[in-house]
């Protein structure tokens, strides 16, 4: 849209990876005068703001820039050695694939640091917590950006320290044991990703990405694809979470304060499905031909079990918490994402980006709406919530109700909001599966994920009917009394949310045509 | 005992003579015996050993107030030998070489033998630095502790240089026997009596051992030269098989004890909580180094032949060495006495097993120079953040506490800067990132098992590193979390005393060196494509 010199475009996205990191070493130093604003904490968490904002604008200006002529293409590369000794090159890009993950995670960053300076978590001091934001930021970017395997495996363990700290120091009851769940699953599952990624190095003689999508498998054995395929498999599965190896998230979400969970749910899950649709399609055709069905098993498994453990959660006196309730309902949308990856054709493939995105926008909004009732109520738990006739957010706080009731509609996958087209597309994936993949299971797994949508619905409805709907006149205890509607920070944090979430539910052509192109090179000679 | 190596090595030499095949031949040109000593290659260690020598004598002449400078010495004798190897890189100079027959030497500064004098001798250099606070403060004899701790060093730099197996075992004492001491000279305190005699003993029996070993060998190749013997073996008369397998064997299990690999580790906790702070960073990067070189020299150099055997019992070991010591590691309490120093102690078990793969990778691998690299880029990247970490518990143990894990709590609210050296060398030491360096050495070695068809071994590898996580992140969580006696903010800090000049000077290096390092990795991996011998 904006014609820029390609030097200006790879300067653009290393500065986009670049700039959180130094961002967060300078939040460690003391503010320099001219800096020192009001109290040592409103300056570190101005400091914060700044820094996403203006990755933020970078990454905007660098969506501008590319050439949206040719998404297909890796634009603004940068390909220079690192480790000659390892063959690591610090190798950088960006297509229609990646591009729009990394605008969405300068978003939510931006969106979490000003959420934060508006209203900091408790906890220690704001300094580790911004530096901690930023360095998360650095690890998810960089994850998007990288094409080369062993700097992705940096950028993927990036995110483990921050996120545990994250969890462990500024999160709720529960923390302690919920952070430890999180880094020992997901480092379990990196390291056999690690294991994975150097057999697929070793034996193609590359650990950079294009070329090995270029080479799409010739060279490599069978016996190596597969066991390439399930070690990789297995390490993006833990981080997207695949069903059964999702047990570390509800936890985790529970326990995390309201910008972690925004930024584990929108951006930290995306990185394993980024994974997939990177490295394990291209890299390993065979293999992950071999592990299609069953992936697509445990995705459709995922779906179900997401919904159904929902609307346990959402039963009157089951004493269900609304963060936990969302985070179940993660596992049931990535299983779509999951669904449309395993058909292994692009209707399916470009599905699941699109659901990819559609969760990263919808569940950040939700997880930020739930933490804000949560701030507001300081309970989760759905029964307290909703008291005898119902919550009344309508009634008595109207905006954060119905922004709430406008979250759950759009999870739910309504025609016209985000989420509609990614599952749409997935399941129409699964109804015309790649060649070599069996039809009829494939169409059982459609009619499960359809299933699983409507099982969605119901779940998410009786949210809003509980926690929305009711009598206002209800007399409640007294932390519940008083609900004070959406403030000024918070419409700032939501507002892009909503309009993104609006925006990709009415036009939709408008990121498929950035994202199709590029999936047609990922999976060449795939006719849909 | 302490005496100086080149005598050993000239008498050794003269030795050989005499065995080779046709002595008389050797005798009756006398005037070749008389060899030319390439002073220049054998500087790095024969600095040191003068210096220790001069440190001993100056001692006695020296008043008690100005007994501070033997340390300053010292650590300015350890860092002219590390000058010393600057001109001899890329040189791959040999003296003590036979004058007739096979012309094989006995002390090559080839890349191998350079890098790991430079590992010994930077170690030393921080232990030097490390200590010179802890000589003062514990009242430690200053004499006998830098004349201990040179001649130590010393024949730790002479070890990796070392070609046959006679100045081998002889350079594997000269470094140990003064370790012994140095252990057991916290006068009157049991603990460090105790320790000195659990290492004196385990160390005793694997020399044992090992010479046995050695002498098998000798008789059954008829030489010392590692390159002769490499020959000789695969050779050997029917009737000797036996008894060169059993001295491999033997000679193997000798330099797999002084690794500290299991199921001989259980000298090392105790050892390294009885002795002094930095006597036991001491021995867990430089006693590991020699003990390490010694153990590559004989496999790779003079056993090749013998790789399907070793190559598979190492792989066997590395797992039961990282396996035990994480455990060991998970095993400790944050409340118990010396916690901290046992941890460390564990976790370097632990970490000796992950130097253990790639040695394991050069019996499978046609090529093992790549593999043994991978050893010294790890040991590199080992030895720097482990030292780190030693440092920062000196420097934040009070004196009189004993050290626990728990006295760690709040250090980032008193000690900020301590508080994030020590995690980010956690952090290295676990392979996470921001410990770039750490996790990319884990890569390589992670690289040197996949290409080597050691897929079990980087299973088992890879369930150690997540366990190691639990410890490292322990340990650093607890750092940045508030201390229990402090629970009102309001209370001002606690006054604490300014860190010593050498302390913050060791702290600093090796925090510099980690982030550099973390910076530029190629700077310790380079070692895995360099041709080392």
């Amino acid at each position: 849209m904006i014609p820029l010199d390609d030097t200006v475009l790879q300067a653009l996205l290393i500065a986009v990876v670049a700039l959180p990191l130094l961002g967060a070493a300078a939040a460690l130093l003391p503010a320099p005068p001219g800096l020192r604003g009001r109290s040592p904490e409103q300056a570190v968490l101005r400091h914060g703001v700044t820094v996403t904002g203006a990755v933020l604008a970078l990454a905007v200006l660098l969506a501008l820039g590319f050439d949206h002529d040719r998404p297909g293409t890796m634009q603004a590369e940068t390909n220079v050695d690192w480790i000659p000794a390892l063959g690591v090159r610090l190798h950088l890009g960006t297509d229609g694939v990646s591009l729009p993950l990394l605008v969405l995670t300068a978003l939510l960053s931006f969106l979490c640091a000003l959420y934060s300076y508006a209203k900091p978590p408790p906890g220690p001091g704001p300094k580790g917590l911004v530096a901690l934001l930023l360095l998360l930021e650095c690890g998810t970017l960089a994850t998007f950006a990288v094409l080369d395997l062993v700097l992705f495996f940096l950028a993927f363990e990036t995110v483990l320290v921050p996120m545990y700290f994250l969890i462990a120091r500024w999160g709720g009851a529960g923390r302690g044991p919920a952070a430890w769940k999180f880094v020992l699953y997901t480092l379990l599952g990196s390291v056999v990703l690690l294991l994975g990624l150097l057999v697929l190095g070793l034996n193609a003689g590359t650990f950079d990405m294009v070329r090995l999508a270029q080479a799409h498998g010739s060279g490599l054995g069978h016996t190596t694809q597969v066991i390439a395929a399930l070690a990789i498999g297995i390490g993006l599965a833990v981080k997207a979470p695949m069903w059964p190896l999702h047990s570390w998230l509800p936890d985790a979400h529970t326990a995390a304060p309201t910008v972690g969970s925004v930024l584990l749910a929108g951006v930290l899950l995306k990185m394993g499905t980024y994974g997939f649709v990177r490295i394990l399609l291209p890299g390993v055709p065979d293999g992950a031909h071999t592990f299609a069905p069953y992936l697509a098993a445990f995705a459709v498994a995922g779906i179900l079990y997401g919904s159904l453990a929902c609307l346990a959660l959402a039963r009157r006196g089951a004493k269900g918490d609304l963060k936990r309730l969302i985070a179940y309902s993660s596992v049931g949308h990535m299983g779509f994402v999951l669904l449309g990856i395993a058909t292994l054709t692009r209707t399916g493939v470009n599905g699941a980006l699109y659901a990819n995105l559609a969760h990263g926008l919808i569940t950040g909004l939700l997880f930020f709406l739930v933490g804000a009732v949560k701030d507001r109520t300081g309970t989760g738990d759905l029964d307290a919530l909703a008291g005898t006739t119902g919550g009344a957010l309508y009634g008595r706080a109207p905006r954060l109700g119905g922004l709430l009731a406008f979250g759950a509609v759009a999870s739910l996958g309504l025609p016209g909001l985000a989420g509609f087209w990614g599952e749409l597309l997935a399941l129409l994936g699964a109804y015309h599966p790649a060649p070599g993949l069996s039809r009829p299971a494939f169409l059982v797994f459609l009619a499960l994920g359809a299933l699983g949508t409507l099982l969605t619905a119901a779940y998410l409805l009786q949210v809003v009917r509980r926690v929305c709907m009711g009598d206002p006149a209800e007399v409640r205890p007294a932390a519940l009394a008083t609900v004070p509607d959406v403030r000024a920070h918070e419409f700032a944090a939501w507002t892009p949310l909503v309009v993104l979430t609006l925006v990709a539910g009415l036009w939709p052509g408008a990121l498929l045509g950035l994202m199709e192109p590029a999936v047609q090179n990922l999976l060449p000679g795939v006719a849909r | 005992m302490t005496a100086l190596p080149m005598p050993v090595l000239t008498a050794e030499q003269a030795a050989h003579g005499l065995t080779r095949s046709a002595p008389r031949a050797d005798l009756a040109q006398g005037a070749d015996l008389v060899q030319s000593i390439d002073w220049a290659a054998v500087a790095p260690p024969a600095v040191v050993a003068v210096a220790a020598l001069f440190v001993l004598v100056a001692e006695l002449f020296l008043a008690e107030r100005h007994k501070g400078l033997l340390g300053v010495c010292s650590a300015a004798a350890l860092a002219l030998a590390g000058l010393t190897l600057v001109p001899l890189v890329g040189e791959d100079r040999a003296t003590f070489c036979l004058t007739s027959g096979t012309h094989a030497c006995s002390y090559v500064a080839d890349t191998f033998t350079l890098t790991v004098q430079l590992l010994v001798l930077g170690g030393a250099f921080v232990t030097a630095l490390l200590s010179m606070t802890v000589v003062r403060r514990d009242r430690l004899p200053a004499g006998e502790f830098w004349f201990l701790l040179l001649s130590s060093a010393a024949g730790a730099a002479l070890l990796p240089a070392a070609r046959d197996l006679a100045t081998l075992v002889v350079a594997l004492e000269v470094a140990s026997l003064p370790a012994f001491a140095l252990v057991g000279l916290r006068r009157g305190e049991r603990l460090s009596s105790e320790a000195a005699l659990k290492f004196f003993l385990s160390s005793v029996v694997a020399t044992a051992v090992m010479l046995l070993g050695v002498s098998f060998v000798y008789a059954a190749t008829g030489s010392m030269h590692l390159s002769t013997v490499a020959e000789a073996l695969p050779g050997t008369d029917s009737r000797l098989s036996t008894l060169a397998a059993t001295g491999v064997a033997l000679t193997m299990v000798g330099f797999a004890f002084k690794t500290a690999a299991a199921p001989f580790h259980f000298w090392v906790p105790d050892t390294y909580v009885g002795a002094p702070v930095p006597v036991a960073a001491y021995l867990s990067v430089i006693g590991k180094a020699a003990g390490f070189s010694g153990l590559i020299l004989v496999a790779v150099r003079a056993f090749p032949s013998y790789a399907d055997a070793w190559g598979p019992a190492l792989a066997v070991l590395a797992a039961l060495t990282m396996s035990v010591g994480n455990l060991g590691a998970l095993r400790q309490r944050t409340d118990r006495a010396h916690g901290a120093v046992r941890l460390l102690a564990w976790s370097s078990v632990g970490q000796a097993g992950y130097l253990l793969v790639p040695l394991a990778a050069a019996g499978y691998a046609d090529e093992p120079d790549r593999a043994v690299g991978t050893t010294l880029a790890y040991a590199l990247m080992y030895a720097v953040v482990n030292l780190g970490a030693f440092a920062v518990v000196a420097a934040v143990r009070p004196s009189g506490a004993d050290g626990r894990l728990d006295d760690f709590r709040g250090l980032a609210r008193t000690r900020p800067v301590a508080a994030a050296a020590l995690a980010f060398f956690l952090l290295c030491l676990a392979g996470l990132p921001p410990g770039v360096v750490g996790l990319f050495a884990k890569v390589a070695v992670f690289q040197s098992a996949v290409d080597a068809g050691l897929g079990w071994l980087a299973v088992v590898m890879a369930l150690n590193v997540v366990v190691a996580l639990v410890y490292y992140l322990t340990w650093t969580a607890l750092l940045f979390r508030p201390a229990a006696d402090q629970g009102r903010t309001a209370e001002p800090l606690p006054a604490r005393p300014r860190l010593s000049a050498p302390l913050t000077a060791t702290l600093a290096l090796t925090g510099a060196l980690a982030l550099a390092t973390s910076g530029a990795p190629q700077l310790v991996l380079r070692f895995t494509t360099a041709a080392l011998f």
